[in-house]
């Protein structure tokens, strides 16, 4: 299969695939490990308060519980660089489902029936878990995510609305979402004369052994985390979570590997969410949709240890020309586990409410909303006043409705059939950052002409792997079959998490980077011959990337989207569904086609279907395994299909590769909802879109 | 999880011995909700007898036109029989429009009458439920309630059973055969089970230890002309927001004879008796179908988030039996 002439642009299989399918691929929680003890964590049922008394006599009467750990008895951490992390370590309760404590126990059915025993008492504390618009606790946070200004202005918002011919002022509501990756937060931990080694299912395996070395104090190289295979982790593994300080914890305590496996149940919270919002949309254009106001003005909610701002007005500041504009962020802290990063934090939540705000600014000008979005494209960044290093968002609107058939829509609401269904069509637009960062990597070539590369990139069933071994068969010119690439290790060389779409493009850099310097090494030192001994090279992009010049670096597409809905139940089903993007160079066109379409998905299931059901008497969500939150089933989506349009880029990167890991969910659930809008003449603004806030109002003939 | 025993290889009477004979003893059919819920810790018995080695695993048709289908018939097997598919179309709709591919091959016909209500609060021990701990309260009736009852429930208890055959079997007047340590008895299915009133934690009229053994449809020529319409939140692998069985006999421009029933709606399928009454004679036209359902949803009583139910039950009822009035060659 890896033979011939392999490359940036020609699609190939995962490198994985095989053993993945076999099951030979090993993921965080089937590492063998001698004498491996099962731990199970037990959640807090109380919203607040303070652990009073722990009685663990049940449990440890179970036949096979080895200990019960809780702050009590669980060895010390020593940093508290996120409050998340510092895991039974105090009594204090800070949201419901929080753990504490960890039965410990020879196998998994032993561990958890001992957990289901555990008497724990507390004293508990009113709570408060709602998030709405008046909160007493909303505040300014300093910034916002990553490291984002938290308000922007230009212009004059107040007087640029005031004055404009067309003035819209909407407001629209996103529900919590869940992570919910088909591998659940798991990790096998054991120690061996002061090392700690981790295997973890994790995005970013480096940031898990820096962390795990300041909690449990010990010298980073003392400490190694493997993710060699992961099952997706959509932000949600992005940074260190609690499961790999828990396994390692327990292991360190019972002196033996410790095995720890989140349930589906357990990741609706521990693991993070994306926040719900409130988000508040005011347009203001001229009788012909050119905008000449913009306010977008969002608020989401963090817990009380850490705080975690959603950027989800961030998108308003880069994607549409208009002179006045003004974005802000508000922030509460609730009793709540701590929202944390799901597939295009930000721009996921806040082009819903943009994207919608836009569809009805083009019904309230009468005008078509493909061209309203062409007539508001910019050349340069509206707040910043950068070019962009290449910006091709009209191309893709314009190649996506010449494909779908959009030149022949009537706009009016509520007037077509088929059958028992009302049927319309649905656009928005896509933008998502195209950063990165620097990051090592080494190659090397043995005298038998082979070359292994190796990088501690992750690939979370992206296809990053794949991905990488065609950017360096390229870079080194040969067959792909004399070439392997390791990933997911911490003793490889370092490099950033899986996540904000920087992969592709900034862990390519550097393996390009390093393949060409062998290249030039053998050439130029060896005279083209391998020494006996082989030859290595590492090299690092650090400053490469820190010397970048400031351009506005975006990559954008365009959703088209056709619904139908019955007027009998209510029902929404997707018949279709395009999205065409302009990501620069792609370097594998069947992962990115995969990962596109995924990305669509999630935005048609955030659209209908996936909302986290908050009970605030309790303080969390009720529904919390795959029957009770829904997300799309394959029978949910029909013709689906992602394509591009060229979008050379010298300027983004040397590679002119733009990451398309996220910008697939941008955009995708505004376009569902416009479509319902034109089947049926109903503006849903507060998501998820399902029969009962359409059914009283669909005709009954 | 807790520990337990698990038997085979009994005969019925023996199984049915076994189970009577043990406070915390449970049958295991396909174990589609039962294991489920042992590893949540809602259902803990010391002992499972494995039923599905029984010799019960047969369709048979009866003399009346009608079949006798044995316990542990795979759903999936049950939903592709020829003569299930000829002459109850509700039947194999109902089947599969529930659950999953997977599920259905596991899943059997007597497990599925006696799956547990998937009300949120009933599957998380660390809430309050009457169901599963009688006199704790009840979490739905004033928390997320959208997928709950609108007919029949009471201040304990306002779950809906979630099994989309059993409102097919109890439009078609089917008879549920079981095992009692007393002996065999016949129950009708629209009597196996109960509304929760003061006791939600006894979900059904078998007596302790009670074993299905088979479901016997009776012949009804008409149901030839039957479906199953279950909306849902999603296309597939979702429980019923509402749904209708229906089967429809003309006499001309009149109804004959009409069965209908209602899932989703209530602690037990909801057999829509006064509708039916409402419509026998009548002509068969969408409005009276539209009346005739609100008779039966009158006394629906809609909590603080389910009042779209009535709508979409009376739609469907309309939507359905309309479809079935048409004239077969124009019905495709």
């Amino acid at each position: 299969m890896n033979t011939g002439t392999v490359g940036i642009g020609r699609g190939h299989p995962r490198l994985e695939g095989p053993a993945k399918v076999t099951g030979t691929a090993r993921y965080a929680a089937e590492y063998p490990a001698d004498g491996v003890a099962y731990a199970w964590a037990v959640q807090s049922s109380v919203a607040k308060g303070r652990i009073v008394r722990i009685d663990p006599t049940a449990t440890l009467a179970e036949p096979g519980v080895l200990d019960v750990l809780t702050y009590e008895n669980a060895p010390r951490l020593h940093s508290t660089e996120s409050a998340e992390l510092f895991l039974l370590q105090t009594p204090q309760v800070h949201y419901r489902g929080e753990f504490v404590a960890l039965v410990l126990a020879e196998s998994l059915e032993a561990a958890r029936e001992g957990a289901l025993l555990l008497r724990v008492d507390y004293d508990t504390e009113p709570h408060s878990s709602l998030l709405t618009e008046h909160h007493p606790g909303l505040y300014r946070p300093e910034k916002v995510n990553p490291s984002y200004p938290t308000d922007t202005a230009l212009g004059d918002f107040e007087a640029g609305y005031a004055a404009a011919e067309v003035q819209l002022d909407q407001t629209y509501r996103t529900p919590a979402y869940h992570n919910n990756p088909m591998e659940p937060h798991s990790a096998t931990a054991r120690w061996l004369d002061g090392r700690l080694l981790v295997h973890d299912s994790s995005q970013g395996s480096t940031l898990v052994r820096d962390t795990l070395g300041r909690l449990f104090n010990l010298p980073a190289e003392t400490v190694r985390v493997i993710s060699a295979h992961v099952g997706g982790g959509f932000g949600s593994k992005g940074s260190p979570r609690c499961t790999p300080v828990l396994a390692a914890m327990a292991a360190r305590h019972l002196g033996r590997p410790v095995r720890l496996a989140l349930t589906r149940q357990q990741v609706f919270g521990p693991i993070g969410y994306r926040t719900p919002t409130i988000q508040r949309l005011r347009l203001g254009s001229d009788a012909d949709g050119r905008l000449a106001a913009i306010c977008h003005d969002a608020i989401s909610q963090t817990s009380t240890g850490v705080e975690f701002a959603e950027q989800t007005a961030v998108l308003t500041r880069s994607l549409y020309a208009a002179p006045h504009r003004r974005t802000t962020h508000r922030l509460t802290r609730l009793d709540v586990p701590t929202p944390s990063w799901m597939r295009a934090p930000g721009e996921c939540p806040g082009s819903f409410a943009l994207e919608c705000a836009m569809d009805e600014l083009a019904v309230a000008c009468g005008m078509d909303p493909v061209e309203l979005r062409i007539r508001n494209d910019t050349d340069v960044d509206p707040e910043e006043g950068l070019p962009f290093t290449s910006r091709n968002l009209v191309a893709c609107l314009r190649e996506g409705a010449r494909r779908f058939g959009w030149a022949d829509r009537d706009p009016t609401p509520g007037v077509r059939r088929h059958g028992r269904c009302l049927v319309g069509t649905g656009v928005a637009s896509a933008i998502y950052p195209a950063r990165t960062a620097g990051a090592h990597a080494r190659a090397r070539v043995e005298p038998d002409g082979s070359y292994q590369v190796s990088i501690n990139a992750t690939d979370i069933g992206t296809g990053a792997r794949t991905a990488l071994w065609l950017v360096a068969a390229e870079a080194l010119a040969v067959p792909g079959d004399r070439v392997t690439v390791e990933v997911g290790d911490s003793d490889l060389p370092p490099a950033f998490v899986a996540g904000g779409s920087f992969g592709t493009a900034g862990w390519g850099w550097a393996v390009d980077k390093a393949c060409r310097e062998l290249r030039r090494q053998l050439a130029e030192r060896h005279g083209g011959t391998v020494p006996a001994a082989g030859l290595t090279v590492q090299v690092d992009t650090m400053t490469d990337v820190a010397e970048q010049p400031r351009y506005a670096r975006y990559a954008f597409g365009a959703h088209f989207v056709e619904v139908r809905v019955d007027v009998d139940s209510g029902e929404i089903r997707v018949p279709r569904m395009l999205g065409i993007f302009a990501t620069g160079r792609v370097v594998n066109p069947a992962t990115a086609r995969s990962q596109l379409i995924g990305g669509m998905t999630m935005g048609l299931s955030m659209a209908l279907h996936e909302e986290g059901a908050l009970d605030h008497r309790f303080g969390d969500w009720v529904n919390r395994d795959l029957a009770t939150y829904h997300i799309a089933s394959c029978a949910d989506v029909e013709q689906i299909d992602a394509d591009w349009v060229d979008d050379p880029d010298e300027r983004v990167n040397p590679l002119g590769i733009k990451g398309l890991g996220e910008i697939g969910i941008v955009g995708s659930a505004a376009a569902v909802a416009n479509a319902v809008y034109h089947a049926t003449g109903i503006r849903v603004r507060e998501l998820p879109i399902q029969p009962d806030k359409l059914l009283d109002r669909l005709p009954t003939t | 999880m807790r520990a337990f025993r698990y038997e085979r290889g009994l005969d019925t009477g023996q199984a049915v011995a076994l189970v009577s004979g043990e406070p915390e003893a449970a049958y295991l059919g396909g174990g589609t909700n039962l294991v489920d819920l042992m590893k949540l810790g809602v259902a803990r018995p010391r002992l499972l007898v494995d039923v599905t080695r029984l010799p019960l695993g047969s369709v048979d048709p009866l003399p009346d036109g009608g079949l006798r289908i044995g316990a542990t018939v795979r759903n999936s097997d049950l939903a592709a029989h020829p003569t299930v598919r000829r002459d109850f179309p509700v039947l194999s709709r109902a089947l599969l429009a529930g659950a999953t591919g997977q599920l259905r091959n596991m899943a059997t016909i007597g497990g599925n009458l006696l799956q547990r209500t998937r009300c949120v609060y009933f599957q998380d021990v660390s809430r309050p439920c009457n169901k599963r701990e009688p006199g704790a309260g009840c979490s739905a009736i004033d928390g997320q309630n959208r997928d709950l009852a609108i007919l029949g429930w009471s201040p304990q208890c306002v779950a809906t059973h979630p099994s989309d055959l059993a409102v097919a079997l109890a439009a078609l007047d089917a008879m549920v055969e079981v095992r009692e340590p007393a002996g065999p008895r016949e129950i009708p299915l629209t009597e196996l089970h109960r509304l929760p009133e003061d006791r939600p934690d006894q979900e059904t009229t078998l007596a302790r230890g009670g074993l299905i053994t088979a479901v016997r449809v009776p012949g009804l020529p008409f149901a030839r002309r039957s479906t199953y319409r279950k909306a849902r939140d999603r296309a597939s692998y979702a429980f019923g927001l509402g749904s209708v069985a229906v089967a429809l006999d003309l006499d001309g421009p009149l109804v004959r004879d009409v069965r209908i029933a209602y899932g989703a709606v209530a602690h037990r399928p909801w057999r829509a008796r006064l509708a039916e009454e409402a419509l026998r004679g009548r002509p068969a036209t969408p409005e009276n179908f539209r009346l005739a359902a609100e008779e039966e949803l009158a006394a629906a009583r809609p909590m603080s988030h389910n009042a779209f139910k009535i709508p979409l039950i009376r739609n469907l009822t309309v939507r359905t039996l309309t479809e079935l009035a048409e004239p077969p060659e124009v019905n495709r």
